[in-house]
């Protein structure tokens, strides 16, 4: 019987691909934060806490990739995943997931990966630095192994009081003892200053390891901060990049697997110019119909010169690209 | 017999396409043109203040766009690329649904009727499990192999039901028919000594193709490509002929032979091996009923397909018409070379729309469940052009098609001579070369 088939039968049935979830149900945390429930498909071979993993999931029919960290934790009897989404302004994916999403939708899914996570041999002093959604990955280290951790303290910013992610759980651990919570709420409190700030709220940070999610601009704030104490080692850091492409007239593309790097001006197809660079280019038509070009944009942004729309790409993305119509639309790369 | 839309004197129309559409251009349909680069292919866009250079036929029949200017041609495809636009900014939840639901729908009727005829011993599963694959099959190779190989689909980005990964229930790889239809046939819509779907080179479907002795036999290749039509398309699309006759090199036609003798193994023991070796005792009767099944539907998609581009009132373009061809030129092209059928939602849907040839023709890419919807615009647009729009129910235009392999099967009338002087003469000659060819042989051996 055909693959497909079976997955239109069963797309949960071991072997599927690419790898399936069901949503089972969505919980709001705050007024613009949601954790969706996810059943995994059979073939899910699980995750370490504090890993991400790649959901697709169709919006106006098109499908759209993004990554979440798994809040999950690993002996549920119901062998649900968890991820926790904060709706930011103009995020497609995270809009949606918050206030539109329902029981019973299929989305696609990749095996967990990412290395921001725990070393087997648990340090005995840990340092959580968390901003906003970035509380997720390290929400699922606390769920599953606060046990383990002897030393904990964490710090977490957030705007206001409200808009704490599992404020109630964390408040919690801290008030059992489990962990020592600092809560900044930085419309009142101001933004976490690490020069200022660290030495009196965990004097003994030096001795910690410190794991550290939030908006770019805490990250590199706690690299450099580090990096200046020579304990560059001991911070381990998970980034969201939310990328921002500037659809500009042309831009350098490269191909990534023969390696070529072409400067593309904004008014020629993709093809054209890499031909011109002495690339074998698979072709058809030349105009647009018969998608023998068709090429996965991993990154970056592209115009179709028919009618001026703009695609993008986030890195990983595989947006199938007609190359014989699509002009560079700032820098991108394409597979091929 | 075909239905075609009357002319309208454009000089005197008020309502003068170039104007009408010049107000267009600034509206919330059309997007602001990117700049224009001279250096990229006409085919990409609408090019202004180009002079029209008219390229008659041999055989002398009036160009149908002659009363057209460069300007008309250029407004009619902005026009055009308005409404394509219209629709492709507005595909979303309700269209994925739509192509989903009929795979599911597909996958289903499918399965059962395989089940079914696991009994087919007893007539009536027989029956019953044959009518539902040979719909089963239709809408595979129709709704959904066909349409999602144009790429119709690729905007969801969904690997699954993608131009790149799709396969069908066909003995041709889709990766062969995608380069021989999306490439060729699409590009060269028509153009004589191009489009090689134009009789599909073993027939002649107009004045303006050469006849040869051999088109005598046409009406019976037609019918025989009908009934095998899956292997006359797979033969095509590998490029038989040339693989046979060494004009392909073997480098290139190998991978292809290949690919394709995997396919076809794979089609034929699904069809005549596994699936009946499943049925046991209902072993005979299984095989019969894929096999009449699979005639089935060779005959009605190629039914379809005849329709497509074969009754009478479709035209025909000289082989250097193309050369410069705009984006506007292009589209009339598609237009005047295509042919509709009309009827009910059935017939749509078992044609996989291509009884909305004209629309499909125009913008290839189109989600098929969206043609309906453009038809009347496109038709409107006809008629304020003056151009004809070809259309008629499927009995009609079949029997339209079919009229024309059987017409031109025979020589066209010279001022000085019968079709049945030139047929005899043609005998003629036919009987002294092939007796020359013989003498040479035999000249040859003794030597």
């Amino acid at each position: 019987m055909p693959a497909d088939t079976l997955d239109v039968i069963n797309p949960l049935r071991p072997g599927a691909d690419p790898l399936a979830g069901r949503i089972e149900r969505i919980h709001l945390e705050t007024a613009d934060a949601a954790t969706v429930f996810i059943k995994p498909g059979a073939d899910w071979s699980g995750h370490i806490p504090g890993q991400y993993l790649r959901f697709g999931i169709d919006i106006g029919g098109v499908r759209q990739w993004r990554t979440y960290s798994l809040t999950s934790r690993l002996d549920r009897p119901d062998g649900l995943l968890t991820i926790t989404t904060k709706a930011i302004p103009d995020g497609l994916v995270s809009n949606h997931v918050v206030r539109d999403l329902r029981p019973g939708t299929l989305v696609h899914i990749g095996q967990a990966e990412g290395d921001f996570v725990l070393p087997t041999a648990r340090p005995d002093k840990v340092l959580f630095l968390t901003g906003g959604s970035g509380i997720t990955p390290v929400m699922g280290m606390l769920r599953n192994h606060i046990a383990e951790l002897p030393d904990v303290v964490m710090i977490h910013s957030a705007p206001t009081a409200r808009d704490v992610i599992f404020a109630t759980e964390l408040r919690e651990l801290a008030a059992t003892g489990l962990m020592r919570l600092v809560e900044l709420h930085t419309d009142t409190d101001g933004m976490l200053d690490l020069a200022v700030d660290l030495d009196r709220l965990v004097p003994d940070w030096r001795e910690r390891e410190v794991w550290a999610c939030g908006p770019a601009g805490m990250l590199d704030a706690c690299e450099t901060h580090w990096s200046t104490a020579e304990l560059r080692e001991r911070l381990h850091v998970e980034r969201f990049r939310t990328h921002l492409h500037a659809a500009g007239e042309g831009g350098t593309v490269t191909f990534t697997k023969t390696g070529t790097i072409v400067e593309a001006d904004g008014g020629r197809p993709i093809l054209e110019v890499a031909e011109e660079a002495g690339m074998l280019m698979p072709h058809g038509c030349r105009m647009g119909i018969c998608y023998q070009c068709v090429l996965p944009l991993r990154d970056g942004a592209v115009r179709d010169l028919r009618t001026g729309e703009v695609t993008y790409a986030a890195p990983g993305d595989g947006v199938a690209i007609q190359t014989c119509v699509s002009a560079a639309a700032g820098a991108c790369e394409i597979e091929h | 017999m075909t239905l075609v839309a009357e002319p309208h004197p454009v000089a005197t129309d008020p309502t003068m396409p170039s104007e009408r559409s010049g107000q267009r251009a600034g509206s919330a349909f059309a997007p602001p043109a990117p700049p224009v680069d001279a250096r990229v292919n006409p085919h990409l866009r609408l090019v202004d203040g180009k002079e029209r250079v008219l390229h008659p036929k041999p055989s002398g029949r009036p160009d149908p766009t002659a009363h057209l200017s460069a300007a008309d041609i250029e407004a009619l495809g902005r026009e055009l690329d308005a409404i394509r636009q219209t629709v492709m900014d507005s595909r979303g939840a309700d269209d994925a649904a739509y192509i989903r639901k009929v795979i599911a729908f597909n996958r289903y009727l499918e399965l059962t009727s395989r089940a079914i005829l696991l009994f087919s011993l007893f007539p009536p599963a027989w029956l019953v499990g044959t009518a539902g694959l040979s719909v089963a099959k239709i809408i595979d190779n129709m709704e959904l192999g066909h349409n999602i190989l144009h790429g119709q689909w690729d905007w969801m980005r969904d690997p699954k039901i993608h131009s790149t990964t799709w396969e069908w229930d066909h003995v041709t790889p889709a990766a062969q028919w995608k380069e021989s239809h999306n490439e060729t046939h699409h590009t060269y819509t028509n153009v004589l000594g191009r489009d090689n779907d134009l009789g599909y080179g073993i027939m002649r479907v107009d004045a303006d193709q050469p006849w040869h002795l051999a088109n005598l036999g046409q009406p019976l290749y037609s019918f025989i490509n009908a009934l095998f039509f899956e292997w006359g398309i797979a033969s095509y699309d590998l490029k038989l002929h040339d693989v046979i006759t060494g004009k392909m090199p073997r480098e290139e036609s190998k991978p292809r032979v290949d690919a394709m003798l995997t396919k076809m193994r794979r089609q034929v023991l699904k069809d005549y091996l596994i699936h009946p070796l499943l049925s046991g005792p209902s072993f005979f009767p299984t095989m019969g009923a894929n096999f009449v099944a699979t005639i089935i539907r060779n005959l009605w998609s190629n039914g379809v397909i005849l329709c497509g581009h074969f009754p009478f009132g479709v035209d025909t373009f000289a082989y250097d018409s193309i050369e410069g061809e705009t984006r506007g030129e292009w589209y009339v092209r598609q237009m005047l070379g295509s042919a509709n059928i009309s009827g009910g939602w059935l017939v749509h849907f078992m044609s996989g729309n291509l009884s909305h040839q004209i629309e499909h023709h125009l913008f290839p890419d189109l989600p098929s469940n969206r043609y309906a919807q453009v038809a009347p615009q496109v038709r409107e647009i006809c008629q304020r052009y003056g151009l004809h729009y070809v259309t008629g129910s499927y009995p009609r235009q079949l029997a339209s098609a079919w009229a024309k392999v059987f017409v031109y099967a025979l020589p066209d009338k010279e001022p000085d001579r019968s079709r049945g002087q030139i047929v005899a003469s043609a005998v003629k000659d036919a009987f002294v070369a092939g007796k020359a060819k013989r003498a040479a042989k035999r000249a040859a051996k003794l030597a």
